[in-house]
């Protein structure tokens, strides 16, 4: 297992990739991929049980489904990082032939992807229906999802929520993107919704918050406890406390870097705020 | 030959947002609702001068369906803004049932139509709206070609009692119809006036059947080029009206040849006039990432694709 330090190392890697593929193509989201950057070292370095290469049917292994697909950077760093496909191919984001599409896609063969994503709201109806394959199969392996806070406005969402818990689909630990922030503005600008806590828990599931979404040593913690609660007859939610555009400050806090990509300086200015580490690709 | 130039390129939504910001200072009853896209839909303009008439619904196109479906039952006209994929498909039934199968007047407005989007991908690049809108009984359904026309275009609906899906898109295009256009819906425009070939375009392939007529009329083909802004109501007269003259026909569409502008039109030449016909618009494919330019050669939907079917109906005349 890697230490601490090693994990500090990798994420601050990974933010650079994320704002390097978005700067080369002058397209992408880099708010919510650096907000969530800790939370996808921690699940494909320490958390997730995964088998070597990789199949579609994922037996015997963890699954992860992104639901909010426009945060493609951080996982495809995480991924490529993690072993999946080689680190040189982040060079490909978004540009025409990729298998690094602007959204993630099983049509072009990505290792590490199960399911296309993009139009919000529909990957946890997914991840139910894999988390329910696994029950079929003796499989007491967990499948994880990501949402994104506004995406939660999808009602197909609640369809899904209402579901899991009806049918005691407790392998399935879905995690929110809490960085309070979607394209027009906050979230309690565009549609406030509440305490996610208590509708989730109206709802029937079992609801942790990590506060401290952008610390690694509290993502794995948390993370941890929700595995603990997995198995007990509910689904699981964590509320993940973010910072959109975590680590680069001009960035932060702001919907304004939801899907915008720096410039030349900006990016510089970026970077050196997230020295090298493992090496860019 | 007549032929066309422009001195400024715009994106065809920004038209959008001028006509809809114009609707707001002339008709009290439109109203404008958004998923979340504001400044994609180019709706801020309308939104800052009438705000007690705009509603930001969120991220949940379904709702916003019903909702406007909701408005206009006390006399409202509703405008929706967001992606034509989370305009159509997503929300297929909500329109089906509460807007066309209950007539009610909404205005569909579906910006980042087709593969011009770019980057962002198949999951936003619907290439199937105007099959799935065309096929909803009563829905009118409209593909202006430039910044001016979507104006216009947008400026129209309102003045129109029924369902219209209106779809438009992100890249810069040439300007090149009129500021002053009237918009008549279901009116087809004649571009050029030619002899040898029909070219019906709609959308962004309107510009691009324009360049190719040019390149055509330099090696000899007299190409007769009709802008169908209005896929349904389809200008079955202009179109036969056209192939009488020439005897075959070319059309040009950034969608799906499946369900398309080009199906409509082969409809009416089955049934009135045989005619030979090619399809330019994409072969029963997603989209994929990429620039404008880059897709637009890849899934042969530019001049040069145009050229080649010209070429290509010619022999079989
Ligand atoms: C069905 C659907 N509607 C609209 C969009 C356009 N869209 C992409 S991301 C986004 C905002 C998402 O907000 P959130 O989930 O909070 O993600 P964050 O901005 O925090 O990354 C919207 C509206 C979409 N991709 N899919
Ligand atoms: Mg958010």
């Amino acid at each position: 297992m890697p230490n601490i330090k090693e994990l500090t190392d990798l994420t601050t890697q990974v933010r650079r990739d994320i704002i390097r593929m978005v700067h080369k193509v002058n397209s992408g989201h880099p708010g919510g991929s650096l907000g969530c950057a800790e939370f996808f070292v921690s699940l494909y370095q320490e958390l997730m049980e995964t088998k070597d290469g990789f199949d579609m049917d994922g037996i015997g292994e963890d699954l992860f489904f992104l639901s909010n697909g426009h945060i493609s950077p951080v996982y495809y760093s995480v991924l490529a990082r993690s072993g999946y496909f080689p680190v040189e191919e982040l060079n490909t984001f978004r540009l025409i032939n990729t298998r690094l599409q602007g959204h993630p896609t099983t049509h072009e063969g990505l290792p590490g992807i199960r399911i296309a994503s993009g139009s919000l709201g529909q990957g946890m109806s997914v991840a139910i229906g894999a988390a329910q394959a696994k029950k079929l199969n003796n499989d007491d392996h967990l499948v994880y999802s990501l949402h994104g806070d506004g995406e939660l406005q999808e009602g197909q969402n609640w369809e899904a929520i209402m579901y899991a818990s009806a049918k005691k689909v407790d392998n399935l630990i879905s995690t929110v993107d809490l960085n309070q922030q979607q394209i027009d503005g906050s979230t309690d600008d565009v549609l406030p919704m509440g305490s996610l806590r208590a509708k989730f828990e109206a709802f029937g599931w079992t609801v942790l918050d990590i506060e401290k979404g952008n610390d690694i040593e509290a993502v794995i913690k948390g993370m941890k406890e929700a595995k603990s609660l997995t198995g007990k007859g509910k689904p699981v939610c964590v509320l993940l406390h973010t910072v959109m555009g975590n680590g680069i400050d001009f960035m932060m806090h702001t919907h304004a870097w939801h899907g915008k990509a720096p410039n030349d300086e900006q990016l510089a200015n970026g970077l050196a705020q997230n020295p090298e580490t493992l090496g860019d690709y | 030959m007549k032929t066309y130039t422009y001195t400024e390129k715009k994106d065809t939504r920004s038209g959008f947002g001028a006509g809809l910001a114009e609707l707001g200072r002339t008709n009290p009853n439109v109203v404008a609702l958004c998923a979340d896209l504001i400044g994609s839909l180019k709706m801020d303009e309308f939104i800052k001068e009438n705000p007690e008439r705009f509603f930001q619904i969120g991220i949940a196109e379904a709702n916003m369906m019903g909702i406007a479906a909701g408005l206009t039952i006390g006399g409202k006209i509703p405008f929706t803004g967001t992606f034509a994929n989370f305009s159509t498909g997503r929300v297929y039934d909500q329109i089906r049932q509460s807007i066309a199968y209950s007539g009610k007047n909404v205005k569909i407005c579906a910006s980042h139509a087709g593969l011009t989007l770019g980057e962002d991908g198949a999951t936003h690049q619907i290439l199937e709206d105007i099959g799935l809108m065309k096929m909803l009984p009563g829905m009118v359904v409209i593909n202006p070609c430039d910044y001016n026309q979507t104006k216009a275009a947008t400026i129209a609906i309102a003045d129109y009692d029924g369902p219209v899906y209106l779809r438009f898109g992100r890249p810069s295009v040439p300007i090149f119809t009129p500021a002053d256009q009237k918009f008549e819906i279901g009116k087809a425009i004649k571009f050029t006036e030619g002899t040898d070939v029909t070219i019906v375009a709609t959308g962004h392939l309107v510009w691009e059947a324009l360049e190719a007529s040019k390149a055509l009329h330099e090696a000899g083909i007299s190409a007769e080029v009709i802008n169908i802004h209005t896929i349904k109501p389809l200008d079955d007269k202009a179109i036969l009206d056209s192939v009488a003259k020439t005897g075959c026909i070319v059309t040009a569409e950034e969608h799906n040849h499946l369900g398309g502008l080009g199906e409509s039109v082969a409809r009416v030449l089955a049934q009135h006039r045989p005619t030979p016909q090619e399809f330019v618009a994409t072969n029963d494919t997603f989209g994929e990432s990429g620039t404008p330019a880059q897709l637009m050669d890849k899934y042969g939907l530019n001049s040069e694709a145009i050229q080649n079917a010209v070429k290509k109906v010619l022999k079989r005349k």
